[in-house]
This record gives C-alpha cells, sequence and structure tokens, in this order.
C-alpha cells in the first residue's frame, strides 16, 4: 500500500510540475499533431486507402509522441538531481518507476485522443462505431509503451545522448507493440470484430510482459 | 551524549571500500566510521575523493570494493533504514524548480513517511528563516535561498547522520552563520554531522575531527588538534 501512496504522490507531483511548466503534454501534441497534418498532404487519400494507412499512422504518431514525452519526463528529474533526491528517501525504487508512469500514460493517452480527434477530422473518418474496441487497443498498446519508455527514459537521462539513445534503445523492443496494434486496429477499423478479440489479446500479452519486465527491472536501472 | 550501546549500533563505516570510474580511482581502500555525536571535517584537494566518499555514504554511490555498512548491516542490503537516517546536502539542490519550497518539502515529506510533515516543514522553514519566501516556485529564488531550502529538505524528516558536501556554498553571512550554529548543536543533540568544505579554517571551528584525503586515499582520521598539518600540506590562515 505504501509503494502505490508513494507512487500516487509522483504522479501528483508530475502533474503539478507539468501544470506549471506546461511543456510535456503540449510539445507531445503539437507534435503529433503535425504528423498527422503532414500525413494528410503527403497522402490525399480515398477512402480505402485511409482505412489502410490510418491504423499505421496512428501508432506512428502515438510512438514518436511517447518518445518526446519521456524524454522530458525525466529531463525535469535530471535538472537538480531531483531522481537521485527520490533515491535518498526510504521508497521502494518501483514506487517511482509507477508514478513516472501513470504520469506519463496520461499524457500520452490525453495525447492520443487529441490525435484521434484530429484524424477523424482532417481524413473525414468516423471511429464512432468502432470507438469502444478501438479505445481498448489503444490501451492496451499505450501501457506496455509507457512501460517500457519509462525504464528506456531513466536509462537515457544518465547517457550524454539522451535524446537519440532513448529511440534507439526503445524502437527496436517496442515494435512488438507498434506491429501487434497497427494490425489490430486496422481489423477494428475495418469493422472485422471477429479479430478483435484474437487481436486485442495479443496486443494485452505483449504489453502486460512488457510493463511487468519494466516494473521488475527498474530497480536495477536506478543503481549507478 | 547518546549512550555507548546505542553509538555503536548506530555507527555508519565504510571497510576497504574502493571506488572506480574506468580506470580512474575515486577511493582506494577507504575505511572510516562515523558514530552519533561525531563531526567529521573531510578535507582534501579538488579530486581528492570527498564528494565519492559522501555520496558512497549516502548510498548514491556503489562500492567496486569493500562494504558499506549501517548499523551492523550492509548498507546496499538495507538501503531503506540507512536513508531514512540519513540527510544529504550535495553540489545539486534535489529541488523541482516549478515547485515552491513548501511544495517541494511536502514531497519530501511524504517520501520519507514524516508522521507530522506540517510541523516538520514549519520547523525548518524556520529554522533556515524561509517562512516569507515558502511559497514562490523554487527556480525564481537566488542561489543562496535555494541552498538553504535544499539544507531544510536534508534535516526535514530529522536525520541522524547529516552528510554535508559543500554546505556553506552560496550562503550569504548570516545564513552561514546559521548554520554554523546548527552544525555546532548537532552532535549535542546525538546526531553525526560530516561535511567537506574548502575553507579550511571554517572547517576546524566547527569540527573536532579532520578526515584528510589526497588522491583517493584517507591520508589522517583523527582528533584535529592532533592532526600534522604541514605532512598533510594544510596551511590554516590563522
Amino acid at each position: 500500500m505504501r509503494t502505490l501512496g508513494i507512487a500516487w504522490t509522483i504522479f501528483v507531483k508530475d502533474l503539478r510540475v507539468e501544470w506549471r511548466s506546461r511543456e510535456t503534454l503540449a510539445s507531445m501534441c503539437v507534435f503529433a499533431l503535425l504528423i498527422v497534418f503532414l500525413f494528410n498532404f503527403a497522402f490525399e487519400s480515398a477512402r480505402e486507402e485511409t482505412l489502410r494507412l490510418l491504423p499505421g499512422l496512428l501508432w506512428i504518431a502515438f510512438a514518436f509522441a511517447g518518445i518526446l514525452g519521456f524524454n522530458r519526463s525525466f529531463a525535469a528529474e535530471r535538472e537538480n538531481a531531483c531522481l537521485e533526491g527520490m533515491i535518498l528517501a526510504p521508497i521502494d525504487p518501483s514506487a517511482i518507476f509507477l508514478g513516472k508512469m501513470f504520469a506519463n500514460l496520461l499524457f500520452l493517452t490525453v495525447t492520443e485522443a487529441l490525435v484521434v480527434f484530429a484524424a477523424a477530422l482532417w481524413y473525414n473518418f468516423s471511429f464512432l462505431p468502432s470507438l469502444g474496441r478501438f479505445a481498448l487497443i489503444v490501451f492496451f498498446g499505450t501501457v506496455g509503451y509507457v512501460a517500457l519508455g519509462t525504464i528506456f527514459g531513466a536509462i537515457a537521462a544518465n547517457t550524454r545522448m539522451r535524446e537519440v539513445m532513448l529511440p534507439i534503445l526503445q524502437f527496436p523492443i517496442a515494435f512488438w507493440i507498434l506491429i501487434l496494434g497497427t494490425d489490430a486496429t486496422s481489423d477494428v477499423l475495418r469493422g472485422n470484430t471477429a479479430a478483435f478479440a484474437a487481436g486485442a489479446a495479443r496486443v494485452a500479452g505483449v504489453s502486460l510482459v512488457f510493463a511487468v519486465v519494466s516494473f521488475l527491472l527498474f530497480e536495477y536501472v536506478l543503481e549507478e | 551524549m547518546p549512550p555507548e550501546t546505542s553509538r555503536a549500533e548506530t555507527a555508519l563505516e565504510l571497510r576497504g571500500v574502493s571506488k572506480y570510474f574506468g580506470d580512474l580511482a575515486a577511493l582506494r581502500k577507504v575505511s572510516v566510521r562515523i558514530e552519533r555525536g561525531d563531526t567529521v571535517l573531510v578535507y582534501g584537494p579538488n579530486g581528492a575523493g570527498k564528494t565519492t566518499l559522501l555520496r558512497t555514504l549516502a548510498t548514491l554511490a556503489r562500492p567496486s570494493e569493500g562494504q558499506v555498512f549501517f548499523a551492523g548491516q550492509d548498507l546496499h542490503q538495507n538501503a531503506a533504514a540507512g536513508r531514512a537516517a540519513m540527510g544529504f546536502v550535495s553540489h545539486a539542490t534535489f529541488l523541482y524548480g516549478e515547485l515552491t519550497a513548501r511544495e517541494n518539502l511536502r514531497f519530501t515529506s511524504r517520501l520519507f513517511g514524516l508522521r507530522e510533515p506540517v510541523k516538520r516543514i514549519e520547523a525548518v522553514l524556520e529554522l533556515f528563516s524561509l517562512r516569507e519566501r515558502a511559497d514562490e516556485p523554487v527556480r525564481g529564488l537566488s542561489r543562496g535561498l535555494q541552498q538553504r531550502v535544499t539544507l531544510a529538505r536534508a534535516l526535514l524528516h530529522d536525520p541522524t547522520f547529516l552528510l554535508l558536501d559543500e554546505p556553506f556554498t552560496g550562503l550569504d553571512a548570516a545564513s552561514r552563520e546559521n548554520l554554523e550554529s546548527l552544525l555546532r548543536r548537532l552532535p549535542e543533540q546525538g546526531k553525526a554531522v560530516v561535511f567537506s568544505t574548502h575553507d579550511f579554517d571554517q572547517g576546524v571551528s566547527l569540527s573536532r575531527r579532520l578526515v584528510a584525503m589526497e588522491a583517493g586515499r584517507i591520508r589522517y582520521d583523527g582528533p584535529l588538534n592532533l592532526a600534522p598539518l604541514a605532512s598533510l600540506h594544510i596551511a590554516p590562515a590563522r
């Protein structure tokens, strides 16, 4: 219980810091919207092509916006060695992981909601018929992606080329989520309800593995 | 002074600790024991290993060789108990610039699970004369004020061992006097203070024991009044 309480404290602290600085969420949203916007101009697609392109485009926008957010999340901790300040407290290191992960998850979820809304307008595509199933797939994938981003963000924060290092660490492993997420999203948006359960299970399974492994390994990442 | 048994039970000790950064040895076979009531000045030239010594005691650096003990147990196996008993001030402030001083202290109080956080926060704010500026974002405070908030943060949980790396950095004359007075009082309350400073005379006025370091080794560990200053290449100003 104490671990969850500390995680909540760190989550609230991150929200407060973000509310005052308005750096992370704003940059994530602008960057993700730009991706969707530019793709719209690059591929003036018919509806059938939109159905083919949109799932991949959405996951690319989520992925890059996430990278931006994870980098910012640990930049705030790096400044004034605040992460060390937390390590100096008698707390379970997994509380730091959970607190940072919850904050990253919230920021990326808000960004995703905005991106989907913008994509619906710019691509003249309605997500409403499959919104629930689509949201579930995206949520499952986002949890795993954010878990990886939180642990790799902490690793990259201690390296010299941290902005470059994070995607180099993240993408080779997170591509499983991106591929499975894109496939499952494609099925859902095409109205292929029969494939939904299997697709959702695959995305949830991979995300769960990544989240659990990240949670267990975070303690070692914090060690010098 | 606390009784002998509790002094020994809560001692903080390095035994044969070496610390390497690549090929560079920051600490070489260092052994030192800190007990409650001690006031220890860690002194030496730049690169002597003072900061690494303090970071190792604070659990922020893991020894490459040797062990660190707290209350007779390996500190890295039992880090939570050690961290609860330690307050650490380093070159960094550990403060969030967007949060106010009071919010930073409240955050720290929750991490340490303090029972009466408001009372403790008000006490340390008062101690470092920060009440009037407590609700301003730390980013807007001067370096000296930030250092006072950092010191307040380190003392918030009433630690038994206070590890201070250059604690006087950025402080104005009044704040220096205030901190000096505090460092004199703490050992009388059974706390241990281990600090480094570049001002040897100031260090002498505050401590009874000297740990003189050079090139990662301890050259002298003992009472200040018996220290062979000339052979340690230490030239007091007075």
